[in-house]
């Protein structure tokens, strides 16, 4: 499962490398900081369990797919080495199942509803919930494929449940996403990579064209 | 608003997250734990030896007793450490990215572990 993480972090860095202006390397960094706050933030749902937000489809909206990988992989890797939080040889697979496959889904997917529809903010909003939970699926299946793959559990034994009780996450991840991205919307729209919205006026300087998808 | 001035202000919101609310946060065992939990392969799941050298195992800065502010010190230093990190990773790629085309394609050093 590293393979395709360290590909999807590679292209990552590719694209920043490319086409990363200076004056959204903060936003980066921020991005990256707000997504392992929220990651400690286990919210209570049905039966003795909890979720939290994974924060691939905040970092796809704001940023873009490709350095929403970087991102992840960035708050994952601090988790496993600084805090011990998921195993070093698990770190791939996380990478992929928490970042890259909800980034690449979300942001994909995001990209092209805006293209086709060029959505007002509402609509816009109701897209980014559509995707979050979307993504979280997405991540929550892999997660059984894999596990099934590794002889670890049956597909049918794991796949079930961990759909079940992610569809609950994935509504706890659409909301948080919605929020954080309409309190981005109203103090700077024009960060919001993968949205269409101008700078409000007095925005310091011209934005250079948003990264969005490639 | 100055880019400057949303980053710190954000910044600031992801730090008081950390520190305030993290705490506070539900002790429960997540999505994924809890099914390996109900379907008993949780204990698949051991932790790597080099892991016994993190700095702040499962998020309780050590030599602190009071729980909540261990919890509180560990998303502090977290939530910087990865925005230094993220901030740094960003500055070195924007920089690197106008001079030579094509050049530095790190590969991000801590995967070459898994």
């Amino acid at each position: 499962m590293a393979i395709p993480a360290i590909a999807a972090v590679a292209y990552g860095l590719e694209v920043a490398n490319r086409d990363l202006d200076e004056s959204r390397v903060p936003l980066l960094g921020v991005v990256a900081a707000f997504v392992f706050a929220a990651q400690m933030l286990n919210f209570p749902i049905a039966g003795g369990t909890s979720g939290h937000l994974l924060g691939a489809t905040l970092a796809a909206v704001l940023l873009g797919p490709w350095l929403a990988c970087l991102v992840l992989a960035v708050v994952l890797t601090v988790q496993a080495f600084a805090f011990a939080d998921g195993g070093i040889t698990a770190l791939g697979a996380n990478v992929l199942n928490m970042g890259v496959l909800g980034a690449l889904a979300a942001g994909l997917i995001l990209g092209a509803a805006v293209r086709a529809f060029s959505p007002d903010r509402a609509t816009f909003l109701a897209m980014v919930a559509g995707v979050s939970w979307i993504a979280v699926m997405v991540g929550a299946a892999a997660t059984s494929i894999q596990l099934a793959l590794s002889g670890t559990i049956p597909l049918g034994t794991s796949l079930p449940p961990m759909l079940g009780v992610h569809a609950l996450i994935g509504i706890g991840e659409a909301v948080i996403t919605v929020a954080a991205v309409s309190a981005v919307l109203a103090a700077r729209p024009d960060l919001v990579a993968l949205g269409r919205f101008p700078a409000r006026e007095r925005a310091p300087g011209p934005r250079t064209a948003e990264e969005g998808v490639t | 608003m100055r880019t400057k001035a949303f980053v710190a202000v954000a910044l600031a919101v992801a730090v008081g997250l950390a520190v305030a609310v993290s705490p506070f946060a539900s002790s429960s065992p997540d999505g994924l734990n809890k099914v390996a939990e109900d379907k008993g392969f949780l204990d698949t799941a051991a932790p790597s030896s080099i892991q016994d050298g993190s700095p702040i195992p499962g998020y309780a800065f050590p030599g602190v007793e009071n729980e909540r502010v261990a919890t509180g010190l560990a998303g502090f230093v977290g939530t910087l450490t990865v925005f230094v990190l993220g901030f740094g990773l960003a500055a070195l790629l924007a920089r690197s990215g106008r001079g030579s085309a094509g050049g530095s394609r790190q590969r991000p050093g801590p995967d070459a572990a898994a």
